[in-house]
């Protein structure tokens, strides 16, 4: 592993030794990484290597059975997913699981209803939201479901952005979409970096994931194979070739 | 030509009126029955068995309130209160360590409430029937027949609960939070909503509910133990109906299914009525199992 992929100070999230079952599928076997403070991190590897296990198991959506995860470096393995939320970690699924009934505003309020949110504080986080996003304004009083694929994604990462996060976890946020809408997603990564919240990205897309990056893990079969810095490695790669087919 | 005239001039139409008014009096407070069942149905996915009981709890603790006070809208109030906090102690005990096991295992649960609710209200109270106090003596006159207001209040009190709890559903932060959790449990609790409280919040409102009807119902029969099971029941009938955990369609059912009862009441007796909601259950399930106000799924 190259020096780089280190980092100095406490991370953001610390995953460490993280073993995973579902039923009596062992998926994760092991798995450790950290996200620093503000860092944007990919996690990259062919389907079923256990990249959304690992984010589910961060959010506490599935409980490890061996192996922490620690938050600021105090360990949060086996709390409750809402009480992850409350302590600043966002999740946005892979199948970006809006909620369909209700409305985009609806939507957004089910992260703006907690306690600390100022009636100035709401509008602010609204009015950013809907900078970033203008087409939720517009669509601010229909049902999510009604939304396309894209705009649904925008109402996810929009919703999540309501909790004010440290870190958000993202799964996929460009799958089924329009080229267009996959480079509006890569800019809000970019946005969202500068504002200094920490992303771990999963994708499938290699040239999206190493340019939103700083740093990459890629993994195989359940557990990290490689660790770099994103700027370390290129899309023609025979380590992309090697576990990601590509 | 003829007899088809005479069937329609021997038509009783003031005692159809009546029978009207009848039906949609018992059908809204059928309807705050169901609502609170097919709401506990519909986000928790628990069928309570138990909520036939929280009725009949609700109309004895008006019973005692009253008795204390002497106030029909105090006691309304308490025993309210004091059956959302009965419900909340009993998810908390009951219902939620059960969270995520097979549903049998909550139906299991909620029938042993049933019970254990039932046998103490024998102990408790005994057999011997209680009546509440009609709170409003005046009648009006309708046709031949001195019409109690009490029932017409009952209606609209019904519907200002079912107002005020659509109201709350739709516009507060719980109401989103509920909504959000009906939809999808998971990515509710990923947004920080706490969906254990919100499922105890449920099951106390929904227990709040069918004990408001219990009081409100107290006036017009006898109050005794077993009272709740004609109700839940009816209920349950109402929920299949309308559509399970659908609560506009519950609402439209309960009245729809007493005013069949009550105008089937003006050819046969009102025992025998009863069966017209059966016959509309069994035509729900063979037809539209997912009820009439649901589009069946394709």
């Amino acid at each position: 592993m190259s020096e780089a992929a280190t980092n100095a100070g406490t991370p953001l999230v610390f995953v460490e030794d993280v073993h995973t079952y579902y039923g009596k599928s062992h998926i994760l076997h092991g798995v450790t990484l950290q996200v620093a403070p503000g860092e944007v991190v990919g996690l990259l590897g062919r389907n079923g290597v256990g990249k959304s296990t690992t984010l589910k198991t961060i959010m506490g959506l599935v409980l490890p059975s061996q192996g922490r995860v620690m938050l600021e470096g105090t360990p949060i393995t086996g709390l409750a997913p809402h009480r992850l939320a409350r302590l600043g970690i966002g999740y946005v699924p892979e199948d970006r699981r809006i909620f369909r009934a209700l409305t985009v505003m609806e939507n957004l309020r089910t992260g703006l209803d907690r306690a600390g949110v100022t009636e100035e504080k709401r509008k602010a986080l609204l009015e950013k939201a809907f900078s970033y996003f203008p087409r939720l304004a517009e669509r601010r009083s229909q049902a999510g479901g009604t939304l396309s694929g894209g705009e649904q994604q925008m109402l996810a990462i929009a919703r999540v952005m309501m909790l004010e996060p440290k870190i958000i976890l993202l799964d996929e946020p460009t799958e089924g979409l329009m080229p267009r809408m996959v480079s509006q997603i890569s800019q809000i990564i970019d946005v969202l970096h500068k504002e200094g919240v920490a992303i771990l990205l999963v994708e499938q897309n290699v040239p999206l994931t190493l340019a939103a990056s700083q740093r990459i893990y890629i993994m195989e079969k359940g557990v990290v194979r490689h660790h770099c810095a994103a700027s370390e490695i290129k899309v023609d790669d025979p380590l992309i070739k090697q576990y990601l087919g590509v | 030509m003829q007899p088809v005239v005479q069937f329609f001039q021997s038509f009783p139409l003031d005692l159809l009126l009546i029978q009207t008014v009848n039906g949609i009096v018992t059908g809204l407070i059928l309807a705050l029955v169901a609502s609170g069942l097919t709401l506990i149905f519909g986000i928790m996915d628990v069928v309570n068995f138990a909520h036939g009981e929280l009725f009949m709890m609700g109309a004895y603790l008006g019973v005692v309130v009253l008795a204390t006070t002497g106030n029909f809208w105090l006691a309304l109030v308490i025993a309210v209160l004091m059956v959302a906090i009965l419900g909340a102690a009993l998810q908390i005990l009951t219902l939620r360590p059960l969270i995520g096991r097979d549903p049998l295992n909550t139906i299991l649960a909620t029938f042993g409430i049933s019970l254990i609710l039932q046998n103490f209200a024998l102990w408790e109270f005994g057999p011997v029937s209680r009546k509440i106090e009609e709170p409003i003596g005046s009648h009006f006159t309708l046709f031949y027949l001195q019409y109690p207001w009490y029932r017409i209040v009952i209606a609209v009190l019904s519907i200002a609960i079912i107002g005020g709890f659509w109201v709350f559903l739709k516009f507060s932060k719980f109401g989103v939070w509920i909504r959000a959790t009906t939809q999808d449990r998971v990515m509710a609790e990923a947004m920080g909503i706490p969906v254990g409280w919100v499922y105890t919040g449920v099951f106390a409102l929904g227990a709040a509910m069918a004990a408001a009807s219990g009081v409100l119902f107290g006036p017009l029969g006898s109050i005794n133990h077993t009272m709740g099971l004609d109700w839940v029941l009816k209920a349950f009938i109402v929920v299949v109906v309308g559509g399970m955990g659908n609560l506009g369609g519950s609402v439209a059912a309960a009245i729809f299914i007493s005013l069949l009862e009550a105008y089937a009441s003006v050819w046969v007796s009102p025992s025998q009525a009863v069966i017209v909601s059966f016959v509309v259950l069994i035509l729900t399930l063979l037809f539209r199992p997912t009820g009439l106000f649901v589009a069946t799924p394709k």
